[in-house]
């Protein structure tokens, strides 16, 4: 870490900055904590912390409202705990990777077509291959989220306009507002597509067992271990593409790197929870508001933001329209945008 | 050719009373040429369907000639449709051209600024909740005035919101995203909850199609998008000099926070009535002024080849979708499906030069 880009902040040294980021990172991870034992305790039917620690610990039972209770706690809360925590990790990592390649403080994996590319495929694996069953269409999810990722990251990185924020978006807008299309033509004449499609359009953590959290899991564990690669690149790569070359980082390597942690990360998180927009775009600067520019920091801060901010807007969607349930999908989008208007009013973004 | 327009200085000038142009044969041309372009592809779209009809005698009937049976056909069959489709163009066109050049930002499409979004939801909510008030807003106003009437509301909800001091066109492409994210949730979450055969009607309408106009929806989009034009001819004059930033615009006398409200508003309602007249049609405010830029060779769109091109896309691809494909799809998936690769192709060529 000798070629360290962080800016030297105005009072203290960088020792007492590192020690004020390493509390702030304990502290993330204590409200998680918090967070996910809410999560566990919150639902169609509230049950006390220790219901909780109970139906987790205890073996079967005889007495049955304790069965009860243990079945609701395995087989419904904890499955959709760990996959709020994990997809909200990996949209809140994969959006801090998309905005540091991007050098885009409006970049998201939506942006990137990753949301256009797996419903995509969802509609066609319904429409075209008959599947039903959620968990075989999770994969064509997976394939759409990461082809459409890969052609909109590769287009724009062709040539001069490479590392242009701007030839990214519209390269990604062109994809999406494409894949969108093409989907709407498929289900306007399948209604079994269309029926598919609505369910997973609206992303929910709810109703997925460990049979789809293990391999989302294990997909999210390689995007982050290769992320955790490139993160001082990135820093590199944000002094602009000739500095960072002339500082001896191999950019097309360390690109290749990123798009295929940003395509594991989101695709893994599209295909298990549904497209979940604006996650990544909205803990990414929140988490840099917190940190700084340094990527090193900002991308933990921003996974861990990005569980918690998950995990909290699924708990909100079960207790705002009881007996119902709003998808969390839903929730982060009416709760994120007024939170993100409100600093672009505040002037927190800069044109970058 | 090329460099005209780096040197405006050796461009002859035009003066009319305080009223001056800058003389660009080659803009002039490529205007013409669309219009001529929209001109024959409206024609076209009249004359093809099942009962064909000459070229001709489309142009006959038009200029007030014609047969009887021609009369009927034209007139009460095929002219709302093809003039839906010219009119929705032409006000895309225009509202795209507009709203990009306010922001400086090719992105910054009314899609961009929450108005389709906003009509989307309003038309969503009326076609999925059925009884009550929903039920007495979509037979009092009918759906099109509805979704105008959410499409508006929501663009001066992200212009107000955008306030601040001014409005900046990055400001403005950051509300407008973050808007349009509330809007598809609540879609979304509608469509959710929504019976499956509801949701098949509100998914065609979001889609964008010019099928089934009647004569009544054109007239209110034709006299308002008109009555919208000449205000945006009017103000454009004093537009120009905002390209160059506000404190260059602001040193020529141009008031440019009142001319770029107003612009916008324009911008707004232009593509408010599209989107009332035919639905969220995809891609042709975001691509029509890019194009028509690089036709015109323009620095910035130009707004009547943009507002051609639009009507030329437009009436182009519901053509296509009517007759050239052996099934019949709405235009906004052939919009998207031409738009969408053809941005591309655009920004790969302009990479590799």
């Amino acid at each position: 870490m000798g070629t360290t880009t962080v800016a030297r902040p105005a009072t203290g040294g960088i020792a007492a900055s590192r020690r004020r980021r390493v509390v702030g990172l304990a502290t993330l991870v204590v409200i998680l904590v918090i967070a996910s034992a809410l999560s566990l305790a919150v639902g169609a039917r509230a049950l006390s912390l220790g219901e909780v620690w109970h139906g987790l610990v205890s073996g079967p039972q005889d007495d049955q409202r304790l069965t009860e209770i243990r079945l609701i706690v395995r087989t419904v809360r904890v499955p959709r705990t760990v996959l709020a925590v994990v997809a909200g990790v990996a949209l809140g990592v994969g959006g801090a990777l998309i905005q540091g390649y991007t050098r885009n403080p409006i970049a998201d994996t939506g942006l990137l077509g990753v949301n256009a590319g797996a419903s995509f495929a969802v509609v066609t694996a319904v429409s075209v291959f008959g599947l039903a069953d959620p968990f075989q269409y999770m994969w064509f999810a997976f394939l759409g989220a990461g082809l459409a990722g890969v052609v909109v990251f590769g287009l724009s990185s062709i040539g001069r306009g490479a590392g242009n924020p701007l030839t990214l978006a519209l390269a990604g807008q062109g994809i999406t507002v494409f894949l969108a299309a093409m989907t709407t033509a498929i289900a306007l004449g399948d209604q079994q597509a269309l029926n598919a499609l609505r369910f997973w359009n609206s992303g929910s953590v709810a109703g997925v067992g460990f049979d789809v959290i293990r391999p989302v899991g294990a997909f999210v564990a390689a995007g982050l271990l290769l992320a955790l690669f490139t993160l001082p690149s990135i820093n590199l790569l944000n002094l602009g593409d000739d500095v960072a070359r002339g500082l001896g980082v191999h950019i097309a390597r360390i690109r290749i790197t990123g798009i295929v942690a940003i395509t594991l990360l989101a695709g893994a998180a599209t295909a298990a929870c549904g497209p979940i927009a604006f996650l990544g775009l909205m803990v990414a600067h929140i988490a840099r508001y917190l940190t700084g520019p340094d990527y090193r920091w900002l991308v933990p801060y921003a996974g861990l933001l990005g569980a918690l901010v998950l995990l909290v807007c699924d708990i909100v969607g079960r207790l705002v329209v009881r007996p119902g349930e709003l998808d969390a999908g839903v929730v982060v989008a009416l709760l994120g945008a007024p939170f993100f208007a409100a600093l672009v009013w505040l002037g927190k973004f800069k044109n970058a | 050719m090329n460099g005209t327009e780096l040197k405006p200085s050796l461009a002859p000038g035009l003066r009319l009373g305080t009223v001056s142009f800058v003389w660009r044969p080659w803009v002039a041309l490529v205007t013409l040429m669309l219009a001529a372009a929209a001109f024959l592809l409206f024609c076209l779209s009249i004359a093809i369907g099942d009962f064909p009809i000459s070229l001709s005698r489309v142009v006959a009937t038009l200029f007030g000639g014609g047969e009887q049976v021609d009369r009927f056909v034209i007139m009460d069959l095929r002219m709302p449709r093809a003039l839906a489709g010219l009119v929705v163009g032409i006000a895309l066109g225009v509202s795209g051209a507009l709203t990009q050049s306010i922001a400086r930002n090719p992105l910054a499409s009314p899609d961009i600024l929450g108005i389709t979004g906003g009509s989307s939801a309003v038309a969503v909510f009326l076609v999925t909740v059925s009884g009550g008030a929903a039920t007495a807003i979509s037979d009092a106003v009918g759906l099109s005035a509805a979704a105008l009437i959410g499409g508006l509301g929501t663009g001066l909800l992200v212009y107000f919101l955008a306030w601040r001091r001014g409005v900046d066109g990055f400001r403005l492409i950051l509300i407008g995203i973050s808007v349009s994210a509330v809007m598809e949730a609540i879609t979304t979450w509608l469509l959710v909850k929504a019976d499956i055969r509801d949701v098949a009607r509100a998914q065609a309408w979001l889609v964008g199609s010019l099928d089934n106009r009647s004569w009544n929806e054109v007239w209110i989009a034709l006299w308002g998008t008109l009555a919208l034009l000449l205000v945006v001819t009017c103000v454009a004059f004093q537009f120009k000099p905002l390209h160059f930033g506000d404190d260059v615009a602001a040193g020529l006398g141009v008031r440019y926070g009142a001319v770029r409200a107003v612009l916008l508003l324009c911008a707004v309602l232009l593509a408010g009535i599209a989107v009332s007249a035919a639905g969220p049609v995809p891609f042709v405010a975001l691509v029509a002024p890019q194009v028509a830029m690089r036709l015109a060779r323009c620095p910035t769109p130009p707004l009547a080849a943009s507002g051609l091109f639009g009507a030329v896309l437009l009436l182009g691809a519901d053509l296509v979708a009517r007759a050239a494909l052996p099934v019949t799809l709405p235009v906004g998936v052939i919009t998207a499906a031409i738009g969408g690769p053809f941005l591309v192709y655009l920004l790969v060529r302009a990479n590799l030069k």
